[in-house]
């Protein structure tokens, strides 16, 4: 290689302090909670292992709380994913990029990657001359204390997710024995690593060069949403920015000089962890993090100008509230639906699935005594942590019948079987061959309320 | 990765052609360039560890990828790397981990299989593999069977017995099933009148003085009562067929449109005799693997 590739200087960011900065510590702080100590959250139930939330792929049961879901339930990822991308489109509709700036687990590790780099090499300007300076002990001292204190919390963030699909305590003890399952490891290992360098070493260039969400949130903003800008209307005035100097100081001096508010002191610049100047404008590396509101209204504070030189405020602000907009109306009537759906599938859920399948090879099969039967199975699965018992009827048909290994179905928790169903009809039949009739299946006991019909076919040879 | 802000000023190679002629030189990003030196990096340590050049009839085997497994017959085997070898010890795992309940099905009485749902799903799920490999070519799908070839194993009709110890010793042992030809030894009016006896067992006679005929020749001069008895009814230790339910698994009478073509298709058979082999299982399968299929075919539908 020749000198000729580019070489990008690594962001830096200053800390700061401010209003939007301990929201960001307070959500950052209760993601955190949730996120590595839910695993370890213990749940009683009458059936099952206790543990709050527990992923169990093997036997096709997810633990949540008091809700196990199993595998055919499947489409309620599907409709909770959907929710999670019109609540997206939503806010981002109203005020930009609130998911990346605030919840994002990018922007999450980021921050505690940052605060680790800080309290180790210090603040931005040590930093930097750090980074500048010739490698020395203490160069070396600090950098390798950083990267291992990363490394700790990608390998905890790693093995905490890990946690989640296995009895914490029993896989906390077999992962440290090499007996935990290879997938635990692999996990692991892959997790701890993507976690080290996305947040440590790629950071903003995920947002900027990777993350597909950043880019399609722009389809979602327009000229009235609410994003963070720089109001340079008040910060230029007529003739630009300037420093504070002698005849700089108030708002006065500036004004008849036609100068405006911002100093250009560029704190904004130096904490934003995008590395972009605000001042320029909306930009597409901008992650809405609100970083530069919190620096800017320092200062302001700092020289009694009025606060907010740096606000969330919508390009062209228009009296019609957000929420009233044709396009949040419209994301907010779809999340809704969405969400309705979602509540009342899983609040009516019935405690049994039931399957009911014909055996069509052989469709039918003529009996010793010229009778004629058919074959149907009935899959039973007991979706409560109780032993459950059903009945099976039949209606519509005067047949004789039999069920293997009985009409009565005991199962118990979270079990399932398979009945073998044969019924038996004489050899006259109705010229189409056919005739339906219905298999009911009732709860007894505590799911007496539990009622499903099946509508059947009985075929008989020469028919159909 | 280039930097956006700075502007992309023309790089060049730094030669010089006609005095002002120049070539641009446009690097590969560092990290395409330091991804394609781990990849080669990748394949050298890959060529170290697996199975890789062809050296004329052999080839590199690799370092430290032994495979230790125990093949289904007993034996042990180490050897390096292959994907036959993962293969097979992926097998010997299977086999362990259904060794447990393989145990438990071999005690376990048919009576106790069929009660137990864990048991019976296991056993059905394994024999319904097993039916398609080796019962699937002649029985059909779900044992639907084919009339004139192979008996149908839904039905409650046995030639050789539909308990569970029957089918399980039909599978193990095998048979041979033989009608004999009675071409030369009856006259074809004879036959003819034998085949109305035979249709009038299960009631679907149309000629009562055939019928007549018939039935001294079914008990004097054909000899027929020998197996099928004077009641008609079949003998499982010899698997004649019970001729008087309606169940008829070679002679095409189910099918036949009228009752001409009922004689006639009970008359082919009494003429030209029929032979059927079921194969005998027990140098195949094991006998786990004969009594689940026993089990299953049981389950079909029809067993005592």
């Amino acid at each position: 290689m020749t000198s000729a590739s580019i070489i990008q200087t690594p962001i830096i960011p200053r800390s700061v302090r401010g209003h939007y900065r301990t929201i960001k510590y307070l959500i950052l702080f209760f993601a955190y909670g949730i996120y590595f100590s839910l695993p370890w959250l213990p749940w009683q139930r009458a059936h099952g292992p206790n543990q709050a939330i527990l992923f169990d792929i093997i036997n096709r049961k997810f633990y949540i709380f008091d809700l196990v879901v199993y595998a055919q339930d499947i489409f309620w990822l599907a409709g909770f994913l959907i929710i999670a991308a019109l609540l997206l489109f939503f806010v981002t509709g109203i005020a930009g990029r609130v998911f990346c700036g605030y919840f994002c687990f990018q922007t999450l590790w980021t921050d505690v990657f940052l605060l680790i780099e800080q309290w180790v090499q210090g603040e931005r300007n040590a930093r930097i001359k750090l980074a500048c300076g010739p490698w020395g002990l203490t160069k070396f001292f600090k950098l390798s204390l950083t990267w291992v204190l990363w490394l700790g919390v990608a390998w905890l963030t790693g093995f905490s997710f890990v946690l989640y699909w296995g009895e914490a305590p029993r896989l906390f003890v077999d992962f440290f024995h090499g007996a935990a399952p290879f997938p635990a490891y692999a996990t692991t290992v892959f997790l701890t690593t993507s976690t080290f360098v996305m947040a440590g070493l790629a950071r903003e260039q995920v947002c900027t060069y990777m993350c597909p969400y950043a880019r399609f949130q722009s389809a979602m903003v327009d000229q009235h949403t609410v994003v963070v800008a720089y109001d340079s209307i008040r910060g230029e005035g007529a003739r630009g920015r300037h420093k504070p100097d002698k005849n700089f100081l108030t708002r006065e001096q500036r004004e008849q000089k036609g100068h405006g508010d911002c100093i250009d002191c560029g704190y904004c610049v130096q904490v934003c962890p995008a590395g972009i100047d605000i001042r320029n404008g909306l930009q597409y590396q901008c992650i809405s993090c609100a970083l530069c509101i919190d620096a800017c209204n320092s200062i302001m504070s700092a020289t009694g100008f009025p606060r907010g030189l740096i606000r969330y405020s919508a390009q062209q602000p228009t009296r019609t509230p957000a929420w009233r907009r044709p396009k949040t109306v419209g994301y907010g009537a779809v999340l809704s639906l969405a969400s309705a759906w979602l509540i009342w599938s899983i609040s009516t859920r019935t405690p049994v699935e039931l399957q009911l399948e014909q055996i069509r090879q052989p469709l039918f099969v003529v009996l010793a005594d010229g009778r004629v039967q058919n074959h149907y199975t009935l899959k039973v699965n007991n979706k409560t942590a109780l032993a459950a018992s059903y009945r099976i009827d039949l209606q519509g048909m005067n047949a004789d019948w039999e069920a293997r290994p009985q009409r009565d179905v005991r199962l118990g928790p979270e079990q399932s079987v398979l009945v073998d169903v044969l019924v038996r009809m004489p050899a006259e039949h109705p010229v189409t061959g056919r005739q339906e009739f219905t298999m009911t299946i009732t709860g007894e006991g505590q799911l007496q309320d539990v009622m499903k019909h099946h509508t059947v076919n009985f075929f008989w040879p020469g028919g159909g | 990765m280039s930097n956006d802000k700075q502007p992309h000023s023309a790089q060049t190679t730094g030669h010089a052609w006609d005095g002002d002629i120049q070539e641009f030189n446009n690097p590969l990003p560092r990290w395409w360039l330091w991804g394609f030196y781990a990849t080669v990096v990748f394949a050298i340590v890959y060529w170290i560890l697996y199975p890789a050049w062809p050296i004329g009839k052999t080839y590199t085997k690799g370092m430290f990828n032994n495979i230790e497994y125990t093949t289904a017959q007993g034996q042990h085997v180490v050897t390096h790397w292959n994907t036959r070898a993962v293969y097979e010890r992926e097998m010997q795992f299977a086999r362990q981990q259904q060794a447990g309940i393989l145990k438990t099905l071999d005690q376990s009485s048919f009576d106790d299989i069929v009660k137990d749902p864990q048991k019976l799903g296991f056993a059905k799920s394994m024999a319904k593999v097993l039916f398609a490999d080796n019962c699937q070519a002649c029985h059909q799908a779900g044992g639907a069977g084919i009339v004139g070839r192979y008996p149908n194993l839904a039905d409650d009709d046995w030639l050789w017995g539909g308990s569970f110890a029957q089918i399980e010793n039909t599978i193990r042992e095998g048979h041979t099933g033989m009608m004999p030809s009675f071409k030369t030894r009856l006259s074809r009016a004879q036959i003819n009148a034998v085949s109305e006896y035979v249709l009038s067992l299960s009631g679907q006679a149309s000629d009562t003085d055939l019928v007549k005929q018939g039935q001294a020749i079914f008990e004097g001069e054909g000899g027929c009562v020998a197996c099928h008895t004077k009641a008609g009814t079949g003998n499982i230790a010899m698997g004649s067929a019970n001729l008087t339910d309606q169940i008829w698994t070679i002679a095409k009478v189910a099918s036949a449109k009228n009752p001409q073509e009922k004689r006639a298709a009970v008359y082919s058979v009494v003429e030209n005799g029929v032979t059927r082999t079921m194969p005998t299982w027990k140098d195949r399968l094991s006998p786990t693997e004969i009594k689940v299929l026993a089990l299953y075919v049981h389950e079909l539908g029809g067993g005592k």
